[in-house]
């Protein structure tokens, strides 16, 4: 395999975590899945640096690797954003006006599903169903389930954030 | 298994019961309330742990010691959160929709004091004279709960309270039993496999028992990709020992020595209390190597699945374990005779194997004497959408479909008519009214042109489009289609195209007949259940709503009023108010203006239908209306 070397401090660092997970697993293809979704937790995401160690480690082809990634919805390529927001588009919440709610975070964040923002502060993808269709239409924001999420509700929830930072700055500058 | 065995493991398990048993006892016997909150994904969505924090911190401002446990999901989801108080003298009362004010209220009142504060009660659990109680719900009479039995009343991250309430008991019965009579027992039960396709369960054991290949694995299936569906994950959240249970007396029956419980990834919670349960499990031997003292040694894994609907589908969720793809095979063979790692497998469904322990304590006939002819037991379905209890239920199977929505669930919210009701998620279909009276079961539905699937149940009334839920769960199978099979890979990416003419204003008379055409198509040329079910939506909707398809293509209009590019939204002028502004300042894009007689207008150009000023305009005004085809706007063109 066409091994890139990186100097830089980032992928050095990418190498360095995700071998730090190798030390649990075996060298099993087996455990790919477990391997992916641990360095996926500790970075956010699944780079190029990444997905080669791992190849290595369970010697299989880098392309076998990228293959599984890209196959299952909850792999990243991307880094994430600080804060991640993830609407449901299952049944109950898309009759309910989830996919309206989508559009609404696209409007207010000014990016589409599976993107970050620049600054890194959100980003937005959508989720096949999380299982809280009695709360329809649910959006999972930073991982915890909100319910009867609805274009003012989307207001409300980045205003919460916008508080909370301007508390942030407030705090450090005294 | 030699007798000396046998008394070891009644003897082991006795002294773990014992424990278990003084354990759930000292709860109520210090004579203090008990509390117990609902913390269930459903219910923390709805803020459960703002409740949970906010009891724990009233207790102890009132210097109160008394315990609080967290329970999973009672099932009365539009209750959520729910929080149940035993008081001593007083029955056990659930109390619904509380928020961190009315705790401070239940804490001060009625634990401190005497009033149960009867305007929250939810029902008591069980029949007094102070409180009505869930036995006098009209579901009452419906609900037969086996498996959901301990759901909602039990702290899913203590193995006592599961064993106390006679947990792991169906284990120790079955290790006295030999493998093949438990097979035959579970035959003759006439389970089949909850998981949708409802295959025989003993029989798939007996397969699995005598095909050749060691070791042999179980897997459990909790891959519920079903949108709409939400009773596995339930189940797993609130009573994960019972699928274990059912888990360690399947390998015991097939000859097993390795389990997987496969959780999709969209689950974190489940995930997190099933491998408590499992860690709890093997601390007391019920798992692990000589279970209980014995001979036979299980040990089962947990793996998170990663986000692919297909992997329901056992070929495929076997890939993904196996670290690929998660692409469906062929079969035959079998996964009872060729399964993971190529080994003899059985894949159960979460509610398949939640039923085993069940079956094993009470008997066969308990089991079989509930249900219709071919489908026995009963039947878990997740009721959601436009209905007023929302939840769980667990019905005999054979109960009809008006009786769960409108005794069960209490019909539809809003004075709303009832429109249809979509079963089986993606591979399901969508029944009329007509179709209210059929009783459930395996084979009706298949009938219907519908399927059990998982059992998500999504009620639809008069606002919602058939035309646009065809297309949504078409978009959703044509996303998650794994892409080996050609017709499954481009037949429902043409049908999708199809569907999204039809609901933007563009479709064309004749593409009814593609339709069909090509629903034919993807059936007979996919391999696995989701290309060969996948049309199922589209054909049931045009089999039984095809007026709607008709007024989309002919009319360009959407007679439901909820495709977004058929409707517009417009303020009647007469109706009106001038000294009124709520529709303005709700608008998230600014379309609303006020003219100069102050009375409020939609810039067409800018409005971008999100229905935020028809919630917002007071109902007493009324002047917010949805009209379809766009055209009917006055002065459009």
């Amino acid at each position: 395999m066409n091994k890139k070397v990186s100097t830089t401090e980032e992928q050095v660092k990418i190498r360095q975590e995700t071998k730090q997970i190798f030390k649990r697993f075996g060298k099993k293809r087996g455990n790919l899945m477990p391997i992916l979704q641990k360095v996926q937790g500790k970075l956010g995401y699944l780079p190029q640096e990444a997905m080669l160690e791992i190849a290595d480690f369970l010697e299989i082809p880098g392309i076998d690797v990228y293959s599984v990634i890209t196959f299952y919805n909850q792999f990243r390529l991307n880094p994430p954003g600080r804060h991640s927001i993830r609407v449901c588009l299952g049944t109950a919440c898309h009759m309910k006006g989830g996919y309206i709610t989508l559009d609404a975070w696209k409007r207010r964040l000014d990016i589409d599903r599976g993107e970050t923002t620049p600054d890194r502060e959100f980003d937005l993808d959508s989720v096949a169903c999380v299982g809280c269709c009695v709360m329809a239409p649910v959006t999972v924001v930073d991982g915890k389930p909100q319910g009867k999420v609805e274009p003012t509700k989307v207001d409300g929830l980045l205003l919460a954030f916008e508080h909370e930072q301007e508390k942030k700055s407030k705090n450090e500058n005294g | 298994m030699k007798m000396a065995d046998l008394s070891t493991i009644t003897s082991a398990f006795q002294e773990i019961k014992n424990r278990a048993e003084s354990h759930w006892r000292a709860l109520y016997d210090s004579g203090k309330p008990v509390i117990m909150v609902g913390t269930a994904t459903c219910g923390r969505a709805a803020g459960a742990l703002e409740v949970l924090k906010a009891i724990r911190g009233e207790l102890k401002r009132q210097n109160l010691n008394c315990p609080v446990i967290e329970v999973g999901c009672m099932g009365h989801c539009y209750a959520e959160p729910v929080v149940i108080i035993s008081k001593p003298g007083y029955p056990s009362i659930c109390y619904g929709h509380i928020n961190p004010v009315i705790t401070e209220r239940l804490v001060k009142e009625f634990i401190l004091g005497d009033n149960p504060c009867f305007e929250f009660v939810l029902g008591a659990l069980e029949e007094n004279d102070l409180v009505p109680s869930f036995s006098d719900f009209p579901r009452a009479k419906y609900e037969k709960r086996v498996i959901l039995k301990n759901c909602g009343h039990i702290d899913p991250t203590e193995i006592d309270h599961y064993i106390a309430k006679g947990g792991y008991s169906a284990l120790v019965k079955a290790l006295q039993m030999q493998p093949e009579q438990i097979i035959e027992e579970v035959k003759r039960s006439g389970l089949r496999g909850r998981g949708g396709a409802g295959f025989p369960t003993g029989q798939k054991w007996e397969v699995c028992r005598r095909a050749v290949g060691e070791p042999k694995y179980v897997i459990c299936n909790g891959d519920e990709g079903d949108p709409g569906a939400f009773m596995d994950r339930a189940i797993l959240e609130s009573d994960p020992h019972s699928v274990i249970e059912g888990m360690i007396i399947a390998g015991y029956a097939i000859g097993a020595r390795y389990g997987y419980i496969y959780i999709r990834a969209e689950y974190p919670l489940a995930v997190e209390r099933v491998q408590v349960a499992l860690r709890q499990a093997r601390k007391l031997n019920l798992l692990g190597n000589h279970i209980l003292g014995g001979d036979f040694n299980f040990d089962i894994r947990l793996f998170q699945g990663s986000g692919a609907f297909v992997c329901g589908e056992a070929t495929a969720l076997v890939a993904c374990i196996e670290g690929k793809p998660g692409i469906p095979r062929p079969r035959p063979p079998r996964m009872a005779t060729r399964g993971l790692f190529a080994k003899p497998t059985a894949v159960n469904n979460v509610k398949t194997l939640a039923f085993v322990p069940q079956i094993i304590n009470n008997g066969t006939d308990c089991f079989a004497g509930t249900g219709t002819e071919q489908s026995k037991g009963t039947a878990v379905f997740a009721l959601a959408g436009k209905v007023v209890n929302t939840g769980l239920v667990e019905v005999p199977m054979g109960t009809t479909l008006r009786q769960i929505i409108f005794d069960v669930g209490s019909g539809i919210p809003g004075g709303k008519r009832f429109k249809a009701v979509q079963i089986g998620g993606p591979s399901g279909g969508c029944l009329p009214e007509a179709a209210l009276d059929l009783p459930i079961d395996f084979d009706s539905l298949t009938n219907a042109g519908a399927m059990m699937g998982s059992g998500g149940m999504v009620v639809l009334d008069e606002d919602d489009c058939m035309v646009e839920i065809a297309r949504y769960f078409l978009e959703f199978t044509q996303r998650e289609s794994c892409g080996k099979c050609t017709f499954c890979r481009l037949g429902t990416k043409q049908m999708l195209e199809i569907l999204n003419d039809i609901t933007q204003g563009r479709g064309k008379i004749d593409d009814i007949g593609m339709l069909s055409q090509l629903a034919e198509d993807v059936k007979a040329g996919s391999l696995c259940g989701l290309g060969q079910s996948a049309p199922n939506p589209v054909l049931t909707t045009l089999r039984y709503f095809r007026d709607e398809y008709e007024a989309h293509i002919k009319e360009g209009r959407c007679p439901a009023l909820m495709c977004q590019d058929l409707v517009a939204y417009y303020i009647v002028p007469e109706k009106c108010e001038r000294s009124c502004d709520a529709c303005v300042g709700t608008c998230t894009v600014e379309a609303i203006s006020a003219n100069k007689k102050r009375i409020k207008v939609v810039d067409q150009e800018k409005c971008v239908k999100c229905g935020t000023c028809l919630d917002a305009c007071p109902p007493q005004y009324n002047a917010v209306v949805k009209l379809s085809p766009p055209s009917e706007v006055p002065g459009s063109e």
